[in-house]
């Protein structure tokens, strides 16, 4: 009852469970935390918007992302990935979501910010329905835990639309 | 003596085999609770760095809502082992209500295109086979070094069976 084994099995066992309540605990510590972030895009401009060979309509854009996401970080808080997508939908699709730009934000000093970006991913529907079509903005944030429960939210903000004619 | 003997061998097989099923019914109920066919998965390569670490351990959810981007998602279209990464863009289907999926590492600079099978340029719901809600950081090295060293494995498996047959009830 009293070997090597059984003692190095019982601590391993006890080291474990401990671990376990600990991450548990961690990651309910993230609940008690009531955030509240802004944020807002401007579309400076739209650099060309064309119809590709293949017949999908690409656009370029060029926007002003400013944001403020302190209240996300807990002491739990690994990194926060924030990612910008635009929304709208066509005759064929009732949803299109297409990610544009993202930043991983490590400590809290960099999550409130400021940037001038175009898009970093290439934003191209399926078909050619652009034209003078309303579309959202959506700044996503997902936290990812050092351990734990990750969670995610969003800002939506509408009102943006596509030109008319391609240029 | 002799049928003492037999009875505490036998009486060990089936602690042994109890502990076994106990095993089996725990994974089983996992999957059905978690609705996915891996309900845990080690993360393998560096892709979604600095988020997950390879060796990193991930608990997936699954469920009829619809895939929406950013959702860290798992998913195998017919290759060995499964991916996660991070949904990009998502096209769905007014009519059928499918969905057309893109995904990407974080930690890559191109989507993952080139990784789908059979020359696809879309996922679709069914290849996705979890989402990752819950994140163990280092847990899965314990499987990694398992799978990429059996030596150990051995010795474990080997190990246990000696404690079992040396205890004494």
């Amino acid at each position: 009852m009293h070997s090597f084994g059984y003692r190095l099995n019982g601590l391993l066992t006890f080291s474990v469970t401990i671990l376990a309540i600990m991450c548990a605990i961690a990651s309910l510590s993230d609940n008690l935390n009531t955030p509240s972030p802004s944020a807002e895009i401007q579309v400076m401009n739209i650099n060309w918007f064309q119809k590709q060979p293949q017949g999908n309509d690409e656009v370029s854009l060029t926007m002003n992302i400013s944001a403020d996401l302190q209240t996300l970080f807990t002491w739990n808080t690994k990194q926060l990935f924030i990612f910008v997508a635009a929304e709208y939908e066509t005759p064929k699709n009732s949803l299109n979501q297409v990610s544009l730009w993202d930043a991983i934000i490590p400590a809290k000093e960099h999550a409130k910010f400021w940037i001038h970006t175009s898009n970093k991913y290439r934003f191209v529907d399926q078909g050619n329905n652009l034209r003078g079509k309303e579309f959202n903005l959506t700044l996503h944030w997902h936290v990812m835990p050092k351990t734990g429960k990750m969670f995610a939210d969003k800002i939506v903000l509408t009102g943006y639309s596509f030109p008319e004619e391609y240029r | 003596m002799k049928s003492t003997h037999i009875r505490q061998i036998l009486s060990q097989a089936i602690t042994l085999g109890m502990v076994v099923s106990s095993a089996l019914i725990i994974w089983k109920g996992l999957i059905c609770i978690t609705g996915s066919e891996s309900p845990v998965v080690v993360v393998l390569s560096g892709s979604m760095e600095p988020g997950f670490k390879r060796g990193d351990l991930l608990f997936l959810y699954m469920n009829k809502d619809p895939i929406r981007t950013g959702q860290i998602v798992v998913f195998n279209d017919g290759r060995d082992i499964p991916i996660v990464h991070r949904v990009i863009e998502v096209h769905e289907r007014r009519d059928s209500k499918e969905a057309d999926i893109l995904t990407k590492g974080d930690a890559n600079d191109d989507d993952d295109r080139m990784l789908y099978a059979s020359n696809r340029q879309w996922l679709q719901q069914k290849h996705i086979m979890g989402r990752a809600v819950w994140f163990l950081p280092y847990v899965g090295w314990f499987t990694i070094i398992m799978t990429e060293k059996p030596v150990i494995k051995y010795i474990l498996v080997g190990a246990l069976g000696l404690l079992v047959i040396t205890s004494k009830g």
